[in-house]
């Protein structure tokens, strides 16, 4: 499968990327690792005209200790994640959830910032980076703004970004001392999850991403409120599915989703100790 | 464009459309037909070569990409006629049937190795979750990979 031709363009820095962005707008997409845009571009779901190809800007490429958060950059390999020491104490559910990415060979190549960026509901990273409540650090024409992982999925293969923007960073709180679990489902070994939950718990609150139960990475609120209010984790489980609109495909119905999302959810809150 | 590879050591410079992928690079302008072309989608892994020391599906790779990188394909682990030991203990362990996962699943066993120097049989089989055998040949191909690992000896 051959994509449909498009001219490449290398930046070598933030501020390269930005300007090409700048320069060729919507008809333009940000190449970084390409584990996600290669794809569809090969099955042509996908024809930019121009590719800006990121993967070669280093300085993007870093988990920083930034006191009570790591600050890690947009281009950093997952691989690079699975093995980073700083991540394995801090916030070990974000290593957990990098494992479960593709195989080790998409993990060398795909980032975390192109994984976050995709906006892919069947995604992994999404989901762990909801439970994490995570900070993505934007960058424009008119410098850089935060917004929270909330509010940065936005709809099926949508986020907030726009097309002059480039996400540059994720900021995430050190939770050293939660528990977590991550839970995927799926019938074949480096495959998509069917369902998948990202799981933290940190005192009396907690975080549960889910992944493939709606159009876009969503959080199960009603799990983490009835925790707050002290459910255990059968009943607090029990509503992982409501609220959500799962897809129906091949793999699974929505009644099968919804009844994997509680199965899963449940079994993450147990390995995490609720 | 103008793409520079450093492919198993020596220096190819190849004028290729943009949208080339690394492995039609390495076959087609190389001529390097060791690296195989299996699902074409990132998840069987007969393409799988090194890129700068790592193992990587060079169907989902521009050769734009590897631009100034260096690559290693299964034609570049060998030393003349001696076998590289990994492909060796395949040949010892009968770890193929038909050959066409080998060249991937070889260069995988590799990185996996470089890595995880001392990975037990359920690391070897995680490692290699990347890379298809549609004969089912699995049980020898990880007992090849074992006898490579610090792990195992």
């Amino acid at each position: 499968m051959i994509p449909a031709a498009f001219d490449y363009k290398r930046a070598g820095s933030a501020e390269e990327a930005l300007s090409l962005l700048g320069e060729h707008g919507d008809d333009a997409k940000l190449l970084a690792g390409g584990h996600s845009l290669i794809p569809l571009m090969k099955y042509r779901l996908a024809s930019p005209a121009v590719l800006i190809d990121i993967g070669k800007v280093t300085d993007l490429s870093y988990v920083n200790d930034g006191g009570d958060h790591l600050a890690i950059g947009a281009l950093t390999r997952h691989r690079d994640i699975e093995i980073n020491d700083l991540i394995g104490s801090q916030m070990p559910l974000l290593a957990a959830a990098t494992r479960n990415v593709g195989d080790p060979q998409v993990r060398h190549r795909g980032t975390i910032g192109g994984a976050v960026a995709h906006g892919d509901p069947a995604s992994d990273i999404p989901a762990a980076m909801l439970a994490l409540r995570a900070t993505m650090v934007i960058a424009g024409p008119d410098g850089e703004r935060e917004v929270a992982a909330d509010d940065f999925f936005s709809g099926f293969l949508e986020t907030d970004l726009n097309e002059t923007e480039m996400l540059k960073e994720i900021k995430i709180a050190k939770v050293p001392d939660a528990t977590y679990s991550f839970q995927k489902f799926n019938r074949r070994a480096q495959d998509w999850a069917i369902v998948g939950a990202a799981i933290l718990v940190n005192n009396g609150s907690s975080g549960v991403g889910l992944v493939n139960m709606d159009s876009r990475p969503i959080r199960a609120a009603g799990v983490e409120e009835a925790l707050v209010s002290g459910a255990n984790a059968a009943d607090a489980a029990a509503l992982a599915a409501d609220g959500v609109e799962p897809p129906a495909d091949l793999n699974a119905t929505v009644e099968y989703r919804q009844h994997l999302a509680r199965v899963l959810t449940r079994r993450g809150l147990e390995e995490a100790g609720r | 464009m103008q793409v520079s590879i450093n492919v198993n050591g020596g220096d190819q410079s190849h004028d290729v459309e943009a949208r080339t992928l690394l492995v039609h690079y390495l076959r087609e302008s190389c001529g390097l037909t060791g690296t195989n072309v299996g699902c074409d989608s990132s998840s069987c892994g007969a393409c799988t070569v090194h890129l700068n020391g790592e193992a990587v599906k060079s169907c989902t790779v521009f050769a734009a990409q590897a631009d100034g990188d260096e690559v290693t394909t299964i034609e570049g682990l060998a030393d003349g006629d001696t076998l590289h030991p990994m492909q060796q203990a395949f040949h010892e362990c009968h770890a193929l049937q038909c050959g066409y996962c080998t060249p991937g699943m070889v260069m995988a066993a590799v990185s996996l190795l470089d890595e995880e120097p001392n990975a037990d049989e359920a690391a070897v089989r995680e490692g290699l979750e990347g890379n298809l055998c549609r004969c089912t040949g699995y049980h020898n191909i990880v007992k090849a990979v074992l006898t490579q690992s610090g792990g195992a000896k």
